[in-house]
């Protein structure tokens, strides 16, 4: 165990010295920063707004109402924004390998997935998840919850693995792309299509969606399912209510997939698999 | 680790690639049979033209390839099985990819270099310190990488490389692109840094004064084969590289044709100054200065080595 924390703070040490350096910088270039930032925030409140405009014209969608559907969004896109705040540089990758910058990292004493996720941070994403806070409170607020302890650790568990599974999307995607020539495309389809499926009611969509973003990339249990949990909603067939408690599951299985896309696809960069 | 053991040493070598053209598959050897060791202290040049396989060795040494046959041992290590155990050992240059973070100021990149390599905070200072002053980057030290000219960023590269002090540096083209001047202070530095740290220089280049200036001995490939393991003036003789005299002359002289065993290249000045090639194995700069002596007072001269980009050439024309 002692070995272990060793070894982590030994690991980490880099990317708070990134970290600091990411600082510095952002606040030598502050009008800079400011501008990353308000664009950010603007991206995000557009995207919010679609939501609205959407309730102009309808009372519920998929059996939430509006206040409801406040709570799913906020929960998806906060989780969303804090994966791509401390994984979202991992979409370099194409550029690293193109340019031969990988070769760098396996000269470093250190787990090549590390060395990529802790490279960089880009704090500007932190307007984001802001906008998905700003939504969440005001849902939680709206929506007139009957509050106790096991509404506020289904919260906690499910911003933590929601977070933790479109983190393990970053990884899979950056796995694929050791393979994929110009790849991005076809990963982001998923990356970024997963966070706008998982900012939606699942219980919208038909069955191969079902199958594809509730289960495969698990993007509904980082947030309607839960949401649908603490809320005390039916649920649909494929995907009953009680799931809400599985957020954890699905995000080992995401990490599984991750791990393992990773792996392959180094495999294939150094030529021992492919 | 005794000295006596190699610190790169491999044996049968190879890598295939597999091409796909068209609808067509083929199979392109990079590197093979290559068998070679390097002892620590040594600086080796390993040259060859454009894809004759030095990149790829380089990264089998280094662990970034699997190689298709053979065996490869760095520092004693295996470099796929111990990639990270190498890290800490070696430390390479490559001219045209960076490692620092180009957003940044210079200093913020060797800081979380420093924290990869798990440096303290008294030798990150001290080694920092002795490098920014042997490669004079005080002035640009608070600079983002992306504003450094060429020059700077070739010389950050290299402190940045070396932050670890490791006992092997393998730099790939590290002079691609350089003015005289810098190509300069790099050689001498990386000469300066072998005398003092004893540290084994492995270095691939077309620039022909590097090998001159640094490495004590040559490792020539031609299509991933190893043609030639010696020093540089032992295989300038192999394939009968010429040298060149160059004689100042007392007063203006008609061209030296008919001084045996040369072949005259030119004159300057209306004969003042002349240019005589000729061949290390049939005769000496002594014997071709007496014969130009006998002829007209010399007041100065020069010998010139062969060109290697001449040898290189000449050796793969052999082959041929």
């Amino acid at each position: 165990m002692a070995d272990l924390t060793a070894g982590l703070t030994a690991g980490l040490r880099p990317y708070r010295a990134v970290l600091s350096s990411r600082i510095r910088s952002q606040r030598s270039y502050r009008a800079n920063f400011t501008i990353d930032l308000i664009s950010s925030l603007l991206v995000g409140i557009v995207e919010l707004a679609e939501v609205a405009v959407l309730f102009l014209n309808v009372d519920r969608l998929g059996g939430l109402e509006f206040t409801q559907i406040l709570i799913v969004f906020g929960l998806a896109d906060m989780a969303f924004s804090l994966a791509d705040l401390a994984f979202g540089h991992c979409d370099n990758l194409p550029t690293y390998l193109r340019a031969g910058t990988l070769d760098v990292f396996y000269l470093r004493p250190q787990p090549l997935l590390l060395q990529l996720i802790t490279s960089d941070i880009s704090l500007r994403r932190l307007a984001r998840a802001l906008v998905g806070l700003v939504a969440l409170i005001s849902g939680l607020v709206l929506a007139d919850l009957d509050w106790s302890w096991s509404a506020v650790a289904l919260l906690v568990i499910a911003l933590v693995s929601g977070t933790t599974t479109f983190a393990a999307m970053f990884v899979w995607a950056a796995g694929a792309q050791f393979f994929l020539i110009d790849g991005a495309e076809a990963t982001n389809a998923f990356v970024y299509g997963g966070r706008y499926a998982a900012s939606q009611p699942a219980s919208v969509w038909n069955r191969p969606l079902t199958v594809l973003f509730g289960f495969f990339f698990p993007m509904a249990f980082t947030a309607y399912l839960p949401v649908v949990t603490l809320l005390g909603l039916p649920g649909s067939d494929l995907l009953p209510a009680w799931l809400g408690w599985c957020a954890p599951l699905a995000a080992i299985w995401t990490w599984a997939m991750a791990l393992l896309a990773w792996r392959i696809g180094v495999r294939h960069y150094q030529g021992g698999g492919g | 680790m005794t000295t006596s053991s190699p610190i790169i040493s491999t044996e049968g070598l190879g890598r295939d690639f597999k091409l796909r053209d068209g609808l067509r598959r083929r199979i392109l050897t990079a590197v093979d049979d290559l068998s070679f060791s390097i002892q620590p202290g040594e600086a080796v040049g390993y040259i060859g033209a454009n894809g004759a396989g030095k990149s790829t060795t380089i990264k089998m040494i280094t662990g970034i390839l699997v190689p298709t046959r053979g065996e490869v041992t760095t520092c004693g290590l295996r470099p796929m099985a111990d990639r990270r155990e190498l890290a800490r050992q070696i430390g390479v240059v490559f001219g045209q990819r960076t490692q620092l973070w180009w957003d940044l100021p210079v200093r913020e990149s060797f800081t979380i270099l420093a924290a990869i390599h798990g440096l303290t905070p008294a030798e990150e200072r001290a080694r920092t310190e002795e490098l920014v002053d042997q490669l004079e980057l005080a002035e640009f030290l608070s600079t983002p990488v992306r504003q450094l000219s060429l020059g700077q960023r070739m010389r950050a590269e290299v402190t940045a490389a070396l932050l670890h002090s490791p006992r092997l540096v393998i730099l790939d083209e590290p002079t691609i692109g350089l003015d005289v001047l810098s190509k300069q202070r790099l050689r001498e530095f990386l000469v300066a840094e072998r005398a003092d740290h004893g540290t084994t220089l492995l270095l691939t280049t077309h620039d022909m004064g590097d090998v001159e200036r640094l490495c004590d001995r040559v490792l020539l490939v031609d299509r991933g084969r190893l043609v030639w393991d010696g020093t540089l003036s032992g295989l300038s003789r192999t394939v009968g590289a010429q040298r060149v005299l160059v004689v100042d002359l007392a007063a203006s002289t008609p061209d030296l044709v008919d001084v045996p065993d040369t072949q005259h290249l030119g004159s300057e000045g209306s004969g003042l100054r002349q240019r005589l090639a000729f061949d290390p194995e049939a005769t000496t700069a002594a014997k071709v200065l007496a014969a130009v002596s006998e002829r007209v007072e010399v007041l100065d001269l020069a010998v010139e080595e062969p060109d290697v980009e001449d040898v290189v050439r000449r050796v793969y024309a052999a082959r041929r």
